[in-house]
């Protein structure tokens, strides 16, 4: 199996040397061609587990309850402005 | 006693109760351990200044009659625990700085027990590994050989810190083995607990369906003891559980006579080291001595195990780690080391169009023929046994580096651990004895919920060793 690394990285959010890529190229290909192994488990008609101890729908009370101030949400930030977080901006301006 | 670090939880506690040391005492003797070995074993990444307040304050409140099952003990957290104040890094350079705004439900848990909390133990960065290594603070060392060899991973730290009495107790998280497989490496108790049995809630995420949050302990009766406080319904978790529990210490002294239990003909034909498989067989045959019917058993998908666990899980870390922007907290993407890009690719991959139906659900779906294996195995009406023993790893500990460069070759040491977070159960890694110098344990796997069992059978079989202690 055949990975773009440069492709998913940018999927991903990740910016990689050029340099890097033939090395993550090579163990990724390495990783999936294992999982070929899966290829030979018959899983017709298998249901899929994703909560494994089998519970449903938790649900609560909508109520409101103390959070973190203002001031906490922001006291790990190197960002922000008027006590807001600062982000990047999204949409480009020409 | 000059070695107050040595002492288990249990003794700890009688030691305060009947005067016989301080907290403050304990938490100095435990400090000096670390400064002493820190430097070499790599076990801590903070030191968390406020210990001997803490300790003052236990002392203070046991002079007013103040009973709580902590009061003073001094333990270490993994540092993937969020604690308020107290810097929390993932062993991560993303995280370098990062001093949470609220703990874990864990953490105060632990707290409210009285706990002295001494600092936070190193780790793979956000849990990603099996050795050690992949820290970003540098790797930790195996205390029994600390020139060569790794402790296991990722709880590597907490590991290490019990083995070298740098602490009563530790905290840990295992995703795919990485408390038991550091416990067999150390000589400690890993508790992996079923899922959902112990809050995630502040727990900085890495799996999380899979994601279990225990311990290591000096004993068996400590690991039951620390999970009477951590186990139990958190509403910050929709995953725990509601039922009701048990006093985790209650049958430990039962015995395990007429107890019925499973060896997986599976595990032992994959390829396990001679020595591991003589140590194994050593425990085997007291285990039989104790009582209990050892019955050959089949798990048909072991095989599998391993592939499934590393789609599932790197899809998962995908999306987890797709919060670090460094915007709110922390510092960017571009901080992530190696692995950690390995998985957040291999993850994204899986998930992608055209890739998903291919990797992650049929990942899911030969999970849930993993799950059945167990479920067959321990049915009763099918004459199922009470619990499973397995090693924990299929090689002894290994050396500093070995691995490093085959990513491929380190996932596989996670073998015959992958299978209990796949079904969701619990899993006790109990220590069996040395080979060539390094310890080695083995593990026991009960249904869902059966911790009491396990930890039932972990102390009948540890009544049989003599606990050794490392005096370094």
């Amino acid at each position: 199996m055949k990975i773009d690394v440069k492709r998913v990285a940018k999927l991903a959010n990740l910016e990689l040397d050029d340099e890097e890529l033939p090395k993550f190229e090579k163990q990724l290909e390495e990783i999936l061609s294992y999982f070929d192994k899966l290829k030979e488990v018959n899983i017709k008609d298998v249901e899929i587990t994703s909560q494994v101890t089998g519970l449903e729908n938790v649900i609560r009370e909508d109520k409101a309850a103390p959070s973190l101030s203002q001031e906490e949400a922001l006291s790990q930030t190197k960002s922000q402005h008027n006590g807001l977080f600062k982000v990047p901006g999204i949409l480009e301006n020409e | 006693m000059n070695n107050l670090n040595n002492l288990t939880i249990k003794q700890s506690y009688e030691y305060l109760n009947k005067k016989k040391c301080s907290s403050v005492e304990l938490t100095s003797s435990c400090l000096e351990q670390i400064e002493k070995l820190n430097p070499e074993i790599n076990a801590f990444i903070t030191v968390s200044e406020l210990a001997l307040d803490e300790a003052r304050k236990a002392d203070e409140l046991r002079s007013n009659n103040q009973e709580l099952p902590l009061l003073g003990i001094p333990i270490a957290l993994k540092d993937i625990y969020m604690t308020k104040g107290l810097r929390t890094t993932a062993a991560s350079n993303v995280l370098r700085d990062y001093i949470p705004q609220y703990d874990a439900t864990v953490v105060r848990k632990l707290k409210e027990a009285g706990a002295v909390i001494l600092g936070k133990t190193n780790l793979d960065a956000w849990a990603h590994g099996s050795s050690g290594e992949n820290s970003d603070f540098g790797p930790t060392k195996n205390p029994w050989d600390r020139e060569y060899y790794v402790p296991g991973g990722s709880s590597s730290g907490s590991a290490a810190a019990v083995a070298a009495n740098l602490c009563a107790a530790a905290t840990g998280t295992d995703a795919g083995g990485s408390i038991r497989l550091p416990a067999s490496f150390t000589d400690t108790v890993g508790l992996k607990p079923t899922y959902g049995l112990v809050s995630r809630y502040g727990i900085i995420a890495m799996a999380s369906s899979l994601d279990s949050i225990g311990h290591f302990t000096k004993t068996v009766e400590d690991s039951a003891l620390f999970l009477n406080i951590t186990a139990g319904n958190d509403p910050f978790d929709a995953t725990t559980t509601n039922k009701e529990l048990p006093d985790y210490t209650k049958d430990l002294h039962k015995g395990i006579r007429g107890l019925k239990i499973g060896i997986p003909k599976e595990y032992l034909a994959m390829g396990i080291d001679k020595k591991i498989k003589e140590n194994f067989d050593n425990a085997l045959r007291q285990i039989e001595e104790l009582g209990a019917e050892i019955i050959e058993i089949s798990l048909p998908h072991t095989k599998y195990a391993v592939a499934c666990y590393y789609i599932i899980q790197p899809s998962e870390v995908s999306s987890n780690l797709a919060r670090y922007d460094g915007i709110r907290f922390g510092n960017d993407r571009s901080y992530f080391g190696d692995e950690a890009v390995r998985r957040i690719i291999l993850g994204t991959f899986t998930l992608s169009a055209g890739y998903y139906e291919a990797y992650y659900k049929k990942a899911m779906q030969v999970r849930t023929l993993i799950k059945r294996d167990f479920e067959q195995v321990f049915n009763p009406p099918a004459g199922g046994v009470d619990a499973i023993i397995a090693p924990v790893s299929p090689t002894p500990p290994w050396k500093l580096g070995e691995k490093l460069d085959n990513p491929l070759r380190m996932y596989l040491s996670d073998i015959f651990t992958t299978t209990a977070n796949l079904a969701g159960i619990p899993g006790l890694s109990v220590p069996s004895g040395f080979i060539n110098g390094l310890p080695a344990g083995f593990q026991i796997l009960g249904p869902q919920f059966s911790e009491k069992l396990l930890f039932q059978i972990g102390h009948a079989f540890e009544q049989t060793q003599e606990r050794k202690i490392l005096d370094i």
